[in-house]
């Protein structure tokens, strides 16, 4: 814990985490105006009445930005923390259990990491009725193996040691021992995992509503970056429509990614910054 | 040996593993696709209703395992049916290639240069001030959504300064042709969306390249060498890097599928028609047989380059060829 | 007395982290004569090891030499630079590890090791290399037609022979040795530790043998160094060491293996563990652990006490001074 809060990187992470958090829960304290009321002028530059302009449609952009970002959040955070679970419910029974559910889980894992995600995702979210779920759906549908074989690593790493011996000696179920002792003890590897995750969710999720298929009904920030592609923001010299929510996404990743850097660094040592002394114990 | 064939099992199996998909799911979602379609015509009579589903293959006189075994027969002669323009899929498919080819491949080939070279370097040479600075930011730069950067390009390049062409791959009224002009026209158009594609993917080889070369810099064999008195060099390249790339080439090849993603996204962002683009406007037009086959192209790019680097390895790697 | 050929003085490593610095290895000096067979004993995490690897100048960030030099041959090792360094690397003085598979490079075949360490050294013909490859593997019993093999395909005995072949290479006057029998069944070991001890006779190299078993050490060293929580605890003669130990932890750790010849008894271990080396215990480091503690062991810090031809760090003995060299 100690070593988290003392990470430079974990700190500068959590902030911007925490910043779209607050944003997220509390839009009204942020901005004030409704995000779908097209009743200003269209396509205006920055001004202390439009921070960020308005769209083609006279839609004030910053808030769009900022009541965009709860669903934007949300939907990142549910596919993550689903995925993970699936992910680490795969991954640990595949290693505890070995065998063939081993050879037949690694098998699924490997097919679906192999398979090119955005256009997985494409065709899914084609066929599907657009909305928020569906966009959670096929997401997670498309994200569960990104972890599952390194939670199986540590599961296979786990299965030897001796307090897994004494719970099976004590004669507990298979399904007992993966949920209440092998589980709880990957905690940090499973945040781990959820934050690594959430960093490409955050990205995939705006690419698929980029293209225009995810809720486009709905304000978030890639649908904004939709409209904003479609109306021909960048030609029409409305730039900050365009790269004001994509700015945004790149935050939110890089919030994620920070503190997975970080998380990274305290798990493996050999990864933390180098002192450098003397030239001659480097190589 | 053993090594090959399970990883040439593995390539059969993901490819009948994406068929399926791309039979099934029309099958089973909501919406039946012909009537999908049939939405945009009007009063059609039941005998070219009947046509369209037996093109579609929702043919309902027929038995479904029949019907699946002549798709995939299908799919293997290339027949992948029409698109919504009454186009052969495969020809609009083989016309939009080179460009996506071109675009992909050479990105690819610079960011994987690139990525090496400065995630081997970044590795050997810790410490310094800039050690503790430089991995994660480029950690961040690798997360930005790549469509980000291309916007950010579009604007100051394209936009504010006007340097470089706003979309395409080619200006308007220019005639393809091998000449100098038009290559070079040709270039200016792809410089942005290559660019994009390049820092993104580079950024995401460095970090994984530092991370492996991190890794084999501690094991005793490289401890060895020093030992040995070898000259740093070696070291380097035939004591860490080769052993930090090489068993994870097929990681490496894994990572297209995210590349490919990545060059759509690029492609609809820089209006550039190449397979990209074509795959967008599918999803705008309904048109499913254009969007099942462009998903197959994608998987089928994937699976022949993680094969080709399983071959490599069981080639290189003197543990896999006995394996 | 001829000069030694290593003489380490007052060598200390630290690991300096973001967080703190811990002392792996506290101001251990020891010295080692031509033909000697030095054997350092342990338990784990007492900085055997690090000491070794110290010696060796192959400590890797964030371990560092903080103070005292390594004398061999007359030029300390510790303000060489790399490349004087890479002059007297092998030639002079060889390292062999723990774990043959993970010192060995997995991708490239044990001749082609052999000839990269050669070719570093000088100019050699390839048929020259083959001869010398050849010649060290006969050294220690393997046919010269396992030189194109990968170390996968090698068993885990003939592995290790072979890392010991590639520190002959040059018949260098030293040999450092890192636990090169921890990873082997009881009858390999023993076939190891008898070839070692013959090659030793036949070309006169002196060894320092890491280990935490102490029947290797008692069977093959000619002096023998007992190590704990990163300090020399005695040092000695073997036959001195195991017939009369002196500190309490030696004491303990003999009294922890049974022999084979003497009346049989009680096993008994040493109480505790190993003390945290970032916050080492007050005045001697054992004396948590020790059963004949006294009441200064928790406040004074022993030196290095002379008994007879043994230097032991105990309060025990504490009238007889180590001489200043």
């Amino acid at each position: 814990m100690q070593a988290i809060l003392r990470n430079r990187k974990a700190t500068a992470g959590g902030l911007i985490l925490l910043l779209i958090v607050f944003v997220a829960a509390f839009p009204g304290l942020v901005g004030r105006d409704d995000p779908q009321a097209a009743i200003y002028g269209q396509d205006l530059g920055p001004s202390w009445q439009h921070l960020l302009g308005t769209t083609q449609l006279g839609q004030d952009v910053f808030s769009q930005l900022i009541w965009g970002t709860r669903l934007t959040l949300i939907v990142t955070v549910v596919v993550s923390a689903i995925a993970t679970v699936i992910s680490m419910v795969i991954g640990v029974t595949a290693a505890y259990v070995g065998g063939l559910t081993d050879r037949s889980l690694s098998l699924l894992t490997d097919i679906f990491l192999i398979l090119p995600t955005l256009p997985l995702l494409i065709v899914l979210a084609s066929y599907l009725p657009p909305g928020t779920v569906t966009l959670i759906v096929v997401l997670t549908f498309t994200s569960w193996a990104f972890q599952a074989r390194q939670l199986r690593s540590q599961g296979l790493s786990l299965r030897a040691r001796d307090f897994l011996a004494a719970a099976r000696v004590r004669g507990e179920r298979t399904s007992y021992i993966i949920l209440v002792e092998i589980i709880p003890t990957m905690t940090s590897l499973i945040v781990a995992s959820f934050l690594g995750l959430s960093v490409f969710v955050v990205g995939f999720a705006a690419g698929l509503q980029f293209l225009g298929l995810g809720n486009s009904t709905e304000i978030t920030w890639g649908t904004m970056l939709y409209y904003a592609q479609q109306g021909g923001a960048l030609e029409a010299g409305n730039a900050l429509w365009a790269l004001a929510p994509g700015a945004a996404v790149a935050l939110l990743g890089a919030g994620f990614a920070l503190v997975n850097y970080a998380f990274d660094e305290i798990g493996n040592p050999a990864l933390r910054p180098v002192r450098k002394r003397r030239a001659r114990t480097t190589a | 040996m053993r090594y090959v064939t399970r990883r040439v099992g593995l390539f059969v199996i993901t490819l009948w593993a994406a068929l399926t998909v791309n039979f099934i799911i029309p099958r089973v979602m909501p919406g039946n696709e012909a009537s999908a379609v049939l939405a945009t015509f009007r009063g059609v009579n039941p005998a070219a209703l009947h046509a369209l589903q037996i093109e579609f293959g929702v043919n309902v006189h027929q038995n479904l395992i029949i019907t699946y075994l002549q798709y995939i027969a299908n799919c293997f002669t290339g027949q992948f049916g029409l698109t919504a323009q009454r186009v052969p899929v495969l020809t609009e498919i083989v016309g939009k290639l080179p460009w996506t080819l071109a675009l992909v491949g050479v990105t690819t080939i610079i960011a994987f240069a690139i990525g090496t070279l400065v995630g081997v370097m970044s590795a050997w040479r810790r410490g310094g001030r800039l050690d503790g600075i430089l991995p994660p930011m480029l950690f961040i730069v690798a997360t930005f959504p790549v469509f980000f950067v291309g916007l950010l390009l579009l604007f100051v390049f394209a936009v504010t300064l006007n340097w470089l062409p706003l979309s395409s791959n080619y200006s308007i009224g220019a005639t393809p042709s091998l000449s100098p002009a038009f290559i070079g026209d040709v270039l200016t158009h792809a410089l942005l969306p290559g660019l994009s594609l390049v820092i993104v993917t580079a950024g995401l080889w460095i970090y994984s390249m530092r991370n492996n070369m991190i890794t084999t810099l501690a094991e005793d064999y490289v401890k060895m060498g020093r030992a040995k008195g070898l000259p740093s060099w070696r070291i380097m390249t035939d004591y860490a890097a080769r052993n930090a790339i090489l068993p994870n080439l097929t990681g490496f090849a894994m990572q297209l599928g995210y590349v490919l993603g990545g060059s759509i996204l690029v492609e609809y962002t820089f209006s550039y028609p190449g397979l990209g683009y074509l795959f967008y406007t599918s999803t705008t037009d309904h048109d499913l047989p254009l969007m099942q086959a462009l998903f197959l192209v994608y998987t089928l790019a994937v699976l022949v380059c993680v094969l080709l680097a399983d071959f490599l390895t069981a080639g290189l790697d003197p543990r896999t060829r006995d394996a | 007395m001829p000069e030694p050929l290593l003489e380490v003085d007052n060598l200390s490593v630290s690991y300096l982290t973001d967080t703190a610095d811990i002392g792996a290895v506290d101001r251990v000096s020891l010295t080692v004569h031509a033909g000697e067979f030095l054997g350092i004993v342990g338990e784990s995490g007492c900085g055997k090891s690090t000491l070794l690897f110290a010696i060796a100048q192959l400590l890797t960030p964030p371990a560092e030499i903080t103070s005292g030099r390594v004398v061999f041959k007359g030029q300390d090792l510790v303000q060489l630079t790399d490349g004087e360094l890479r002059h007297v690397r092998w030639r002079d003085y060889s390292v062999v590890m723990q774990s043959a598979m993970n010192a060995l490079n997995p991708m490239k075949s044990i001749a082609a090791q052999f000839k990269d360490t050669m070719r570093a050294h000088g100019r050699m013909s390839a048929d020259a290399i083959r001869t010398r490859s050849t010649e060290v593997l006969h050294l220690v019993g393997i046919d010269a037609a396992h030189l194109d093999s990968y170390p996968h395909q090698l068993s885990g005995g003939m592995r290790q022979r072979a890392m010991i072949a590639m520190a002959l290479l040059f018949t260098p006057q030293l040999v450092i040795m890192d636990e090169p029998t921890s990873a082997l069944d009881v009858v390999a070991q023993r076939s190891l530790m008898t070839q070692i001890k013959e090659l030793q006779q036949q070309f006169g190299f002196a060894v320092i043998f890491v280990t935490h078993d102490m029947s290797v050490v008692a069977h093959y060293s000619d002096r023998v160094m007992v190590m704990y929580a990163g300090q020399v605890a005695e040092i000695g003669a073997t036959s001195s060491i195991f017939e009369r130990p002196l500190h309490p932890y030696s004491k303990g750790l003999l009294d922890a293996f049974p022999s084979v010849h003497g009346p049989r008894r009680a096993l008994t271990g040493i109480p505790g563990s190993p003390p945290d080396l970032g916050r080492p215990p007050s005045g001697c480091r054992f004396h948590p652990r020790c059963s004949e503690a006294m009441a200064q062991c928790t406040t004074s810090e022993p030196d290095l006490y002379i008994v007879g031809e043994t230097e032991v760090r105990c309060l025990l003995y504490a009238e007889r001074l180590r001489d200043a060299v």
